[in-house]
């Protein structure tokens, strides 16, 4: 507990919150995702049916939340890696906050435009 | 806190012991990590962003897919990496907050029948999948259904 912990109340707590945060989501909805997947075994209609509700705006965005959950549990997971394996990463790891954090908005921002513009243009 | 054995290995506060297993369960998660990224962002792609996104998925999107056995075998390495990283974190959380030892233990045993349940599934389902079901309405079904009639 001493007051140079990298963790205690920095990036990098806020980072742990957000890896466990987002690690729960992705793994019960992947649950769900093997269970809506196993539809095609019980008939076309099936599953047509239940993917369709997966294509109205409250889903729609509801996807939208699952990838920004899945492109920062990814990026901060290379972040730890990096921050454990190389002093270079340690000496940078707030920086490296400020990288998971934009390279999560340059893959965000065309995958809305062209998600939401799939949910709600009605393509 | 009683005297240790010394075969018992040393318990850390969140109840983890350490032992060798977590030691692989740590190796475990660094390896499978960055192959899930590849893996996952591919799937995402391809799914989400190529084609009409969303709105092209359905039956014959699925069965598309599946007719090559790359996609067959990228979707069940992805099933099964992403449930046993999924789930040996949710085991981490588990042991870090579930502080009673009977409810340590449903959780765990709720997880383990989760992630082999759900590996189980969803590798039969990608082999044994039939593209062309003889008694399904035909506009739902791939083209490709057409030559195998």
């Amino acid at each position: 507990m001493s007051p140079t912990t990298l963790y205690r109340g920095h990036e990098g707590m806020w980072m742990w919150v957000v890896h466990r945060v987002t690690g729960v989501a992705i793994f019960f909805f992947l649950l769900v995702h093997v269970l809506d997947t196993s539809l095609v075994r019980v008939s076309p209609e099936a599953y047509n049916e239940v993917i369709g509700s997966y294509k109205t705006p409250l889903y729609g965005l509801v996807e939208a939340g699952l990838v920004a959950a899945i492109l920062l549990h990814a990026f901060n997971g290379i972040r730890i890696i990096a921050v454990d394996r190389s002093t270079w990463a340690l000496r940078h790891q707030r920086q490296l906050v400020w990288a998971v954090w934009i390279a999560f908005a340059v893959l965000m921002v065309p995958f809305l435009w062209r998600h939401l513009g799939h949910v709600f243009g009605g393509a | 806190m009683t005297a240790q054995s010394p075969t018992r290995p040393p318990r850390v506060p969140s109840g983890r012991t350490r032992h060798n297993a977590e030691k692989w369960s740590w190796v475990f998660m660094r390896v499978t990590g960055p192959v899930l990224l590849v893996l996952i962002l591919t799937h995402l792609f391809i799914n989400l962003m190529t084609g009409d996104g969303i709105s092209q998925i359905d039956f014959a999107f699925v069965a598309g897919k599946w007719a090559s056995p790359l996609w067959q075998v990228w979707d069940l390495v992805m099933l099964v990496l992403a449930l046993l990283h999924g789930g040996n974190g949710m085991r981490l959380l588990v042991n870090d907050y579930a502080q009673r030892p009977w409810l340590r233990k449903v959780l765990h045993g709720a997880l383990g029948v989760a992630v082999i349940g759900i590996i189980v599934l969803g590798s039969l389902v990608i082999f044994t999948f039939d593209a062309c079901p003889v008694d399904a309405d035909p506009s739902l079904l791939p083209s490709f259904c057409e030559d195998v009639r």
